[in-house]
């Protein structure tokens, strides 16, 4: 089953941005007049010198943050129209996020860190358990499931951390420097368990610094200063 | 091969054309999630929890050992009963000891509900320890004549010996209350156990405990009222009546006694119930128990700033976890109650430790004083409501500031 059947319900794009501004408190514009569309089912590298706005954009598309102009809609809604709450109900169902960081909890098992990734759907915790270990053993750490992140390997830290953010099944998969933090092999583990994702038919968005990964990505879209400069889908993109 | 489940599956469908909306966690969900917290940091919880136990189990402790008292004299009261009620000559006009007529106790005997009398008379004699002790250091002791059935009915009991009877009350025999034998020396009662009474020596027959009704025994030595009459000079007049009347008609009785017992001058008779001095006397007690309540409700409110103080400083810390929790789908009223359950269950620890820690104390004070250990239920259920107000008072200003908090900028904190 892939996710692009799902997108006939909210047109053809998961992801539709147009005109995104976003001035943080100082007055740095680290959006302005962005714009971008990704289908569903697509995987996307994002690529750009620091400081061009890429981790900003992907807040907007995870709806962590709104923009200062412009319009955002993901899987067919307009988050200006929608509330805090029904923003995060978004989130819940529809957005999974893969973070630099990795952001686990410590001192939990794995098993219960990817549980809490079904927390706020609303399933049962016998359920999210179940769940869990299924996703954890898709991902290669079915021998890790009691372990606690201070027992695990950067990379196996980032397979949990994935783990959590598919456990939901979202349609979308938002990934900030998933790799940065990691070694080259364990950051190709951590590639190739993505691109696996995409496969099954998510959309995958990647922020990423490595030259290699992005050119090993069907599609890469190029931001500097709060723009998108260049998509590889749409060749260059004209200031506007 | 992994697979992705199609949107339709989902229990909250994102794509159009609904509207998002939450899931309700469930009340399991609810609480796990504000303990985890605790969970991953337990000395600091011990120790803000420790605050609140301290001032919940002060404040259990002062009302568990007063109830504790209460009941030891509730019970006390139970077996002496509350119907004695004693007359005794009190000063006359000008000031001088007066004593009642001779046949007082006849005329309280008449009075209706009265269903005993029994009476004490001033001898005048002095007792000392042995014939070598001079006049004056008498320690206090007054030698009374006392009627036979005095025991039963003021409920006093021997610790040693016996009690006079037919024969020994015309003897010079003698039973000592419980301080006049420690100030004469009297360790028990014994045929060899003599003290000199009246100028001529009285055999200690039996020693008196301490007699909770008629506290003025205790310093008292007690001889016969024949032998009294026959030996010591004893006017015959009685002194104190100690009388019992029905338990519903003691007040009635109360209020005729004077004018009964001294029909000239009822204005020179005091009448008392000693049951009522005796309550009396614990409610003196209530001003030191309100101060150390107050030292508990200080203890209490210093507990809960430092449960308000262990909450800001989790929120501060936990930016990231709230971050992520946001980027998971919490909603903000989810985020606030987190934090709030985490603070109520903090308290919580506190207040339940200290219920315990506080019947600990009242049950350790109780059984060191020989009384039962009583927590009232109403304590107990009180504490825990106390401690759940503060838990809430204290984690609601850290529960508002985590919700209102930016994702981005909470995911952005180290
Ligand atoms: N909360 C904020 N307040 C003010 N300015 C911010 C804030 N967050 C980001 N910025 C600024 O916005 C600009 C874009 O930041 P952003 O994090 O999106 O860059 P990036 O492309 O992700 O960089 P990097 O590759 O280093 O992660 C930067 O100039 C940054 O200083
Ligand atoms: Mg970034």
């Amino acid at each position: 089953m892939s996710g692009s059947g799902t997108g006939t319900a909210g047109g053809p794009y998961i992801v539709e941005l147009s005109g995104v501004d976003k001035i943080y408190a100082g007055g740095v514009a680290a959006l302005s007049r962005a714009g971008m569309s990704i289908r569903y089912g697509e995987l996307v590298g994002i690529i750009g010198p620091s400081g061009s706005g890429k981790s900003t954009m992907l807040n907007m598309i995870g709806t962590l943050d709104r923009p200062t102009d412009g319009t955002v809609r993901i899987a067919g809604h307009d988050i200006a129209e929608l509330s805090d709450r029904e923003l995060s109900a978004l989130r819940a169902g529809v957005i999974g996020f893969v973070f630099q960081h990795f952001h686990l909890a410590a001192g939990v098992p794995s098993i219960d860190n990817v549980a809490d990734g079904l927390l706020y759907s609303g399933v049962a915790l016998g359920e999210r358990r179940r769940r869990a270990a299924e996703t954890l053993r898709r991902v290669g750490l079915g021998h890790r499931l009691d372990h606690r992140p201070h027992e695990l390997s950067g990379g196996e830290r980032q397979r949990v951390a994935i783990a959590r953010a598919v456990v939901g099944d979202p349609l979308l998969l938002l990934a900030d420097e998933p790799t940065g933090n990691l070694d080259s092999s364990s950051g190709a583990g951590v590639m190739e368990l993505l691109l696996e994702l995409h496969r099954g038919g998510t959309t995958v968005l990647i922020i990423t610094h490595d030259r290699d990964i992005a050119a090993g990505l069907p599609r890469r879209v190029e931001m500097l200063d709060g723009r998108v400069v260049e998509d590889s889908r749409v060749g260059r993109v004209s200031a506007c | 091969m992994l697979t992705t489940t199609p949107n339709t599956a989902r229990p909250n469908p994102g794509g159009l054309p609904g509207r998002p909306s939450p899931a309700r966690l469930r009340p399991r969900d609810v609480i796990r999630v504000g303990g985890a917290g605790l969970r991953a940091r337990p000395l600091r919880v011990f120790l803000s929890a420790l605050g609140i136990a301290i001032g919940i189990a002060a404040m259990i402790g002062v009302v568990g050992i007063s109830a504790s008292s209460q009941e030891k004299l509730n019970r006390q009261l139970a077996a002496l009963g509350t119907n004695l009620l004693t007359v005794s000559p009190g000063q006359t006009f000008f000031g001088e000891d007066s004593h009642l007529p001779a046949e007082a106790e006849g005329m309280i005997g008449q009075i209706a509900p009265v269903t005993s009398v029994t009476a004490t008379g001033a001898t005048g004699a002095r007792v000392y320890r042995n014939d070598h002790i001079g006049e004056g250091q008498t320690g206090g002791i007054s030698v009374l004549a006392a009627r036979l059935d005095l025991p039963a009915e003021v409920g006093a009991t021997v610790v040693s010996g016996t009690w006079l009877n037919g024969a020994t009350q015309g003897l010079p025999a003698v039973v000592l209350g419980g301080k006049a034998a420690d100030r004469l020396g009297v360790v028990a009662a014994g045929p060899d156990q003599r003290v000199w009474l009246g100028g001529q020596w009285f055999t200690v027959v039996g020693v008196l405990a301490p007699v909770p009704l008629a506290p003025e025994l205790d310093a008292s030595a007690l001889v016969g009222w024949p032998v009294a009459e026959g030996r010591l000079d004893f006017d015959g007049y009685p002194t104190t009546v100690y009388t019992r009347a029905e338990e519903e008609h003691v007040v009635a009785v109360r209020d005729v006694l004077a004018a009964t017992a001294n029909p000239e001058n009822p204005n020179e008779v005091e009448v008392s119930r000693p049951s009522d001095a005796l309550a009396a006397k614990q409610a003196t007690d209530a001003t030191l128990n309100a101060l150390l309540l107050g030292l508990g409700g200080v203890a209490l409110i210093v507990g809960g700033v430092g449960v308000a103080n262990t909450m800001v400083i989790s929120v501060l810390e936990r930016r990231a976890e709230i971050g992520l929790r946001r980027s998971l789908g919490a909603t903000r009223g989810q985020i606030r109650s987190q934090f709030l359950v985490e603070s109520l269950l903090l308290s919580l620890i506190g207040g339940v430790g200290g219920v315990l820690l506080g019947i600990g104390v009242t049950a350790a004070y109780a059984t060191s004083q020989g009384w039962p250990s009583i927590v009232p239920v109403w304590a107990m259920a009180g504490g825990v409501v106390a401690t759940l107000a503060i838990g809430g008072a204290a984690g609601f200003y850290p529960a508002v500031r985590a919700a209102r908090m930016s994702p981005t900028e909470a995911l952005a904190a180290p």
